[in-house]
């Protein structure tokens, strides 16, 4: 009932994607989700596309797999194309009560799935690509200049590390409780809502007893072997750049430079020949394409 | 009627490198009444096999009849089989969530959609077999000693007078007073209530005592089925799965190894010191 997530799960496989340095990833993520944004064109989106579905190819993790944790968003999806189609201004095709369809909210709607899948695919590549671990040590290294400003990073480090590292405990520990009381006859897929509510408290009650308690265990043991926060603790495996990193470096650079011209170049251009051709065919092509 | 497994087949794992067969074609079974010991190593799929039996998950093949019903049928109804078959998972004291003892107890009866007398006479039925007083029906279940909670949650299964009782490592983390005392109790069941039970563990020492009939799975697959006495004699085969004997039949093994002709199969202490005895005299 739990495993069913693949969303910000880890995939054990051997890539260059994998043995990339968590900054790298990071920071690409960071960069392509905000690149994204910039632009609302249709060639930037297939760049993106290239892009990232080199990535995928890379990386090693069946297609399938990863677009299974697409499932858990398509609610949001389908949320943004409903809103996007039905209330953007323009010229109204066609038109029912409150609701205004027009050609130009088709198109945002349009641009909005290419971008919310882009962006989930992206962020999911990063979440499979990298254990939690290392995800937490790079955010440990990027965010370190903080310190200055009395930011407890270290801590927020291992906060994080050890949430993360709790999702897959305490989702079998709840698969357990699940099976522990649906033997005892209860039920968890009631149709009433009340009813509904009501059987989670069989559930929700030991598993807060059950993470309370290995919480302690845990601070105990951290404790036991000498652990005091962040000052002066060295890694066992520091991050350390590689030359595929500096690599993975430049073609971000490149990447953001072929958007940011693209997207300049394109959006000028179209507005400077949408002028001439508005109303007529080529007009209606630019408009979808551009 | 029995409990039969036909075939029961079960894989774990979507993902492609991570696929293992917990359950491999095990067919058994079980008739009513018996006193099964179910053993294993860990990880040998004794787990999964259980929630097979209970119907808690749905097999890749094969199937389970319980009184000759086909429980992963399509149109059964699995609510129908929690009166039938009680299950105590691992540690079950983690499963405990209400407020006192009693209406923990009462949990399982109420599921079942019993009437008030009938629920309270069954929990304190049930609260009475485990030996728990009336002392502490109203207490936290929270505040008992482990062995106590352990009971409380024993006595929540039993409530719902399951017609099998299946029991994973019941004395799992409990101290030697606390295993025989569960021990005893689950035997007391089997012969008073005419329960049928299957008792998980990985310790020879815990079942060879009370079981008829002991089955030991090795891989997903079932290896011996046989009486206690009989599955002892299989020493080197025990030994190639990580199991052991019972301590006392090690010793009495000891025994005849340097020259002293006793029989190999007691299973039980006093067996073992009348049999020692007899050579002796």
């Amino acid at each position: 009932m739990f495993k069913d997530v693949t969303l910000g799960q880890y995939y054990q496989a051997d890539s260059v994607i994998h043995r990339l340095d968590p900054r790298v990833k990071l920071a690409g993520t960071f960069l392509y989700m905000i690149s994204l944004f910039v632009f609302n064109n249709i060639i930037c989106y297939l760049v993106s596309a290239i892009l990232l579905a080199v990535v995928i190819i890379l990386c090693r993790v069946p297609v399938g797999y990863m677009l299974k944790g697409l499932r858990a968003v398509l609610f949001i999806m389908i949320f943004a194309v409903v809103f996007n189609v039905l209330f953007t201004e323009g010229d109204i095709i066609w038109e029912f009560w409150i609701f205004h369809v027009s050609a130009k909210g088709i198109k945002m709607a349009i641009l909005m799935v290419i971008r919310l899948f882009l962006l989930i695919v992206s962020a999911s590549i990063m979440t499979l690509t990298t254990t939690p671990n290392r995800l937490t040590d790079g955010l440990e290294m990027i965010f370190r200049p903080l310190k200055i400003f009395k930011v407890p990073v270290h801590e927020f480090a291992m906060m994080m590390s050890i949430a993360l590292r709790f999702i897959p405990i305490l989702s079998e520990e709840a698969d357990k409780i699940v099976k522990a009381q649906t033997a005892r006859g209860a039920k968890f897929d009631s149709k009433k809502l009340t009813d509904r509510v009501k059987s989670l408290i069989p559930l929700i009650v030991p598993l807060f007893i059950s993470a309370f308690r290995r919480a302690s265990d845990l601070a105990l043991a951290m404790e036991a072997r000498g652990y005091h926060g962040g000052d002066g603790r060295t890694k066992l495996y520091p991050l350390k750049y590689a030359a595929r990193d500096y690599i993975s470096y430049a073609v971000l650079l490149l990447y953001i430079g072929a958007i940011v011209s693209l997207g300049i170049t394109f959006s000028r251009l179209t507005a400077f020949l949408l002028q001439f051709f508005a109303g007529s065919h080529l007009g209606t092509v630019l408009f979808w394409l551009f | 009627m029995p409990i039969t497994a036909d075939h029961l087949t079960y894989v774990y794992g979507g993902n492609k490198n991570l696929k293992t067969t917990a359950v491999d074609d095990i067919s058994v079974s079980i008739d009513d009444g018996q006193f099964i010991g179910l053993i294993g190593h860990t990880g040998s799929g004794k787990t999964t096999f259980l929630q097979l039996l209970s119907g808690l998950i749905k097999p890749e093949s094969g199937t389970v009849l319980i009184d000759g019903e086909d429980i992963f049928a399509k149109n059964f109804d699995l609510h129908s089989i929690r009166s039938k078959v009680g299950i105590v998972f691992q540690y079950p004291e983690h499963q405990l969530f209400e407020e006192t003892v009693f209406t923990d107890v009462c949990f399982g009866p109420k599921n079942l959609g019993l009437p008030k007398e009938e629920i309270e006479s069954r929990a304190i039925e049930a609260l009475r077999l485990v030996g728990l007083d009336e002392g502490i029906y109203s207490q936290s279940p929270f505040e008992l000693s482990g062995g106590q909670k352990r009971r409380v949650a024993i006595a929540g299964v039993i409530s719902m007078k399951p017609k099998f009782l299946i029991l994973d490592e019941p004395t799992a983390g409990l101290d030697p007073a606390g295993r025989k005392e569960i021990l005893g109790l689950v035997s007391k069941l089997c012969r008073e209530q005419n329960m049928t039970i299957i008792l998980v563990s990985h310790s020879m020492d815990d079942v060879a005592e009370y079981a008829d009939r002991i089955l030991v799975i090795n891989d997903g697959k079932l290896a011996i089925d046989a009486p206690p006495r009989e599955v002892f004699n299989h020493k080197d085969e025990l030994e190639s799965y990580g199991l052991s004997l019972p301590q006392v039949t090690k010793a009495m093994f000891r025994l005849k190894e340097s020259g002293i002709p006793v029989n190999t199969d007691a299973i039980t202490v006093n067996e073992a010191l009348s049999d020692i005895l007899k050579v002796l005299k």
